[in-house]
C-alpha cells in the first residue's frame, strides 16, 4: 500500500476530491508510481526544469484600466445574490472528520 | 523570575499603488460599487489567463532597492491554494520559491525614554519582497448567517514585505513600519494608508529565556493603525508571559487584536495548520529583470524592466531628506524627524524659510510649537492650515525687524488662526502691538503707569 488513510483523508480536506472506492485510489497509486519513474533518470548537475515555458518571454502588460465594469454579466453565475454582492455561506464548512464522514475510506 | 526576551517578527502587505490589477486590466480604486471593478480573470472565469502588469514589477524593484534588497534578475511565481469565498480561484498567485527581491534591511529612529532628544538608530533585517495578488473582500452578515463577497479588491497587486524577527517590542514594530510606511511614500509604489487597508500589518509574537530556544509562536492579525500595532504586539508578549510563568502553554494559533477591549482573542475560522500545495504557476513564465550589463541589444524596451533605470530614478528617501534638512537648515536631527513625519509640514517649513530673514534654527521652534500644536488640537492636516507659509513668514519677519515682541508675536498667531484673512502687520496696528522705541513715548508710559498705581509705589520705595 503506497498510499496511507491519513494521506487520502488529507487529499479530501485539501482538494474536496472524493476518492469514493477502491478504483479511485488505486487510480492514484497508479498516477504516484507512473510519476515515480522520472526518479529512474539521473539528475545529477541538471537544473530541475518546473515549466515549459521557462526560455519563454513573460509578457508586460501596460498599466491601463481595460477591462471591468461588467457586474451584472458575473452575477448571472451567481446561485445567490443580495444586490451587487455575491453570497456565500458565513464561513468554510470543513470536511468532517474521518469518523464522521461516510466515506469507504473508513474501511481502508 | 528569569528574564524574558520577546521576539518580534512582521509581515507586512503593502497595496502597488496602479491603475490596473497586477494580473489583469481592472481598474483599483477603493470604495467603488460592489463587484463593478471586477474582469473575467478576477473572478476565476475559465479560460482566463493572468498577464503581468509591468507597473507592479517596477514598484517592487523600486522598493527592494530602497529597502538595500538583492533583486533576484530571475523569479518564479507560484500558486498557494486554500479555500475562501473571496479567493474564487482557489488559489492566490504568489512568489514563494524565488522572490524579487531578498536580503535587505530598513533602519528606523527610536527616542529613547520618550526623550526626542535621544534617538537611536536600529535595523530590522528584510527577509524577502514578494509580488502577490490580494484576495477580494468579505463582509460577514452574522443576522442572516451569511457572507457577502464583493471582489472589486481581488487580484489587485501586493508586496509582501517579510521582515526577520528582529524587532522586540510595540514600539519598535511601530517606529519600523512608521519608517516603511514613509519610505513606500517616497517612492510612490504604495500610498500605504492603513485606514484604507493600503498597508496591512501582521504580526509573529513570541518569548523565550535568554539561551534557550526561540518559543512558540502566534500570529496577530487584524491591526488597523500603527498605535494598535504598538498595543497589540505589547499585549500579547504579556499575554504570552503571563500564561507561561502561571504554567501554562502558547497554542500556534492566529489572534485577532479587538482595539475596543485593547487585547488579543484567538481567531475563529482557522482550521488547524493550513497546509498550501504550492505549486510553479503553469501559466507564466519566470520574470526576467536587466541592468545595464545584460540588457540585451534588440529589445523592445516597454517589455524591460531595467534595474539601474530604476535605481537612478528613485527619488531622495526619508533619512536622506532629514540629513539635508539638518545639514542645510542647522536643525536638530529630531526636528527632522518632526518635519518628515507630518504630511507636508518640511514643505511649509522651507517655504517659510525662504520667506523670512528670521534663521531657519530660529523658525523651526514656531513651526515645530506654535504651528504643529495648534493644528493638532484643533485636528487639521498641514494643507488646512489657515495659516500659510507666507503669512508665517511675515509674522517672523516683523519679529525679526524688532517691530513687535516675541510675545506681541504670538498673540497675533492667534488672531491669524481665525484665517480673517487679514494680514500680520493690520493685525498688529489693529491691536497696537507695535513695539516702541521712542525714549520719550516710554517715559510718559511709565510715569502713567506710576501715577495709577499710588500705593503700589510707595510701598517699594519703602522696601
Amino acid at each position: 500500500q503506497t498510499v496511507t488513510v491519513e494521506m487520502l483523508d488529507h487529499l479530501e480536506h485539501l482538494a474536496l476530491v472524493d476518492f469514493r472506492d477502491s478504483e479511485g485510489v488505486e487510480r492514484l497509486q497508479k498516477a504516484i508510481q507512473f510519476a515515480d519513474q522520472l526518479h529512474e533518470v539521473n539528475t545529477d548537475g541538471v537544473e530541475p526544469m518546473d515549466s515549459v515555458l521557462e526560455d519563454r518571454c513573460l509578457y508586460l502588460r501596460e498599466d491601463d484600466v481595460t477591462e471591468g465594469n461588467c457586474m451584472k454579466e458575473l452575477l448571472k453565475n451567481a446561485r445567490e445574490k443580495v444586490e451587487e454582492y455575491f453570497v456565500a455561506p458565513p464561513g468554510n464548512i470543513p470536511l468532517p472528520k474521518l469518523e464522521e464522514r461516510d466515506t469507504f475510506l473508513q474501511g481502508f | 523570575l528569569a528574564p524574558w526576551v520577546p521576539v518580534v517578527g512582521l509581515e507586512i502587505h503593502a497595496q502597488i499603488s496602479s491603475n490596473s490589477k497586477l494580473f489583469s486590466g481592472s481598474q483599483v480604486q477603493f470604495a467603488a460599487p460592489p463587484n463593478s471593478l471586477v474582469s473575467f480573470f478576477d473572478a476565476s472565469v475559465p479560460g482566463t489567463l493572468p498577464v503581468l502588469n509591468r507597473r507592479c514589477v517596477e514598484a517592487a524593484v523600486m522598493t527592494g532597492l530602497a529597502l538595500n534588497c538583492s533583486i533576484n534578475k530571475k523569479s518564479l511565481f507560484d500558486r498557494k491554494h486554500y479555500f475562501y469565498a473571496d479567493l474564487p480561484a482557489g488559489y492566490q498567485i504568489t512568489q514563494q520559491r524565488v522572490p524579487i527581491a531578498v536580503n535587505g534591511s530598513l533602519s528606523y529612529s527610536l527616542c529613547i525614554d520618550n526623550k526626542m532628544s535621544q534617538m537611536v538608530t536600529k535595523t530590522v533585517r528584510i527577509k524577502q519582497i514578494q509580488l502577490e495578488q490580494d484576495s477580494g473582500k468579505s463582509l460577514h452578515d452574522d443576522t442572516r448567517s451569511q457572507t457577502l463577497v464583493d471582489l472589486n479588491r481581488a487580484g489587485v497587486g501586493l508586496m509582501e514585505v517579510v521582515m526577520e524577527p528582529d524587532l522586540c517590542c510595540g514600539e519598535e514594530a511601530a517606529a519600523a513600519v512608521r519608517e516603511l510606511q514613509l519610505i513606500l511614500q517616497t517612492l510612490g509604489s504604495s500610498q500605504a494608508v492603513m485606514a484604507e487597508g493600503q498597508l496591512r500589518v501582521d504580526a509573529n509574537v513570541s518569548v523565550h529565556h535568554p539561551g534557550e530556544t526561540y518559543g512558540v509562536r502566534t500570529e496577530v492579525k487584524n491591526i488597523n493603525s500603527i498605535r494598535f500595532l504598538a498595543r497589540a504586539v505589547d499585549y500579547e508578549i504579556q499575554r504570552q508571559i503571563e500564561e507561561l510563568e502561571n504554567g501554562g502553554t502558547i497554542l500556534n494559533e492566529t489572534r485577532a487584536f479587538d482595539s475596543k477591549l485593547g487585547c488579543t482573542v484567538p481567531m475563529r475560522d482557522k482550521e488547524g495548520k493550513q497546509d498550501y500545495r504550492f505549486m510553479p504557476e503553469p501559466n507564466l513564465p519566470p520574470l526576467i529583470l536587466y541592468d545595464e550589463k545584460s540588457l540585451p541589444a534588440n529589445m523592445n524596451h516597454q517589455q524591460v524592466v531595467n534595474i539601474d533605470c530604476i535605481r537612478e530614478r528613485l527619488p531622495d528617501l526619508p533619512s536622506v531628506k532629514r540629513a539635508k534638512l539638518v545639514e542645510r537648515y542647522g536643525i536638530l536631527p529630531e526636528h527632522s524627524f518632526t518635519l518628515l513625519n507630518e504630511d507636508g509640514l518640511a514643505e511649509f517649513f522651507e517655504n517659510v524659510v525662504k520667506q523670512t530673514q528670521m534663521k531657519p534654527k530660529k523658525v523651526i521652534g514656531w513651526i515645530l510649537k506654535d504651528l504643529l500644536s495648534y493644528l493638532k488640537q484643533h485636528s487639521l492636516t498641514v494643507k488646512e492650515s489657515p495659516v500659510s507659509s507666507l503669512l508665517l513668514a511675515d509674522l517672523l519677519n516683523l519679529l525679526e525687524t524688532k517691530e513687535i515682541s516675541s510675545p506681541a508675536a504670538k498673540q497675533v498667531l492667534v488672531e491669524l488662526w481665525k484665517g480673517e484673512g487679514k494680514t500680520p502687520l493690520e493685525i498688529v496696528k489693529e491691536k497696537k502691538l507695535e513695539l516702541i522705541e521712542d525714549q520719550k513715548e516710554l517715559e510718559e508710559i511709565c510715569q502713567a503707569v506710576i501715577d495709577g498705581q499710588e500705593n503700589e509705589v510707595i510701598m517699594v520705595v519703602l522696601g
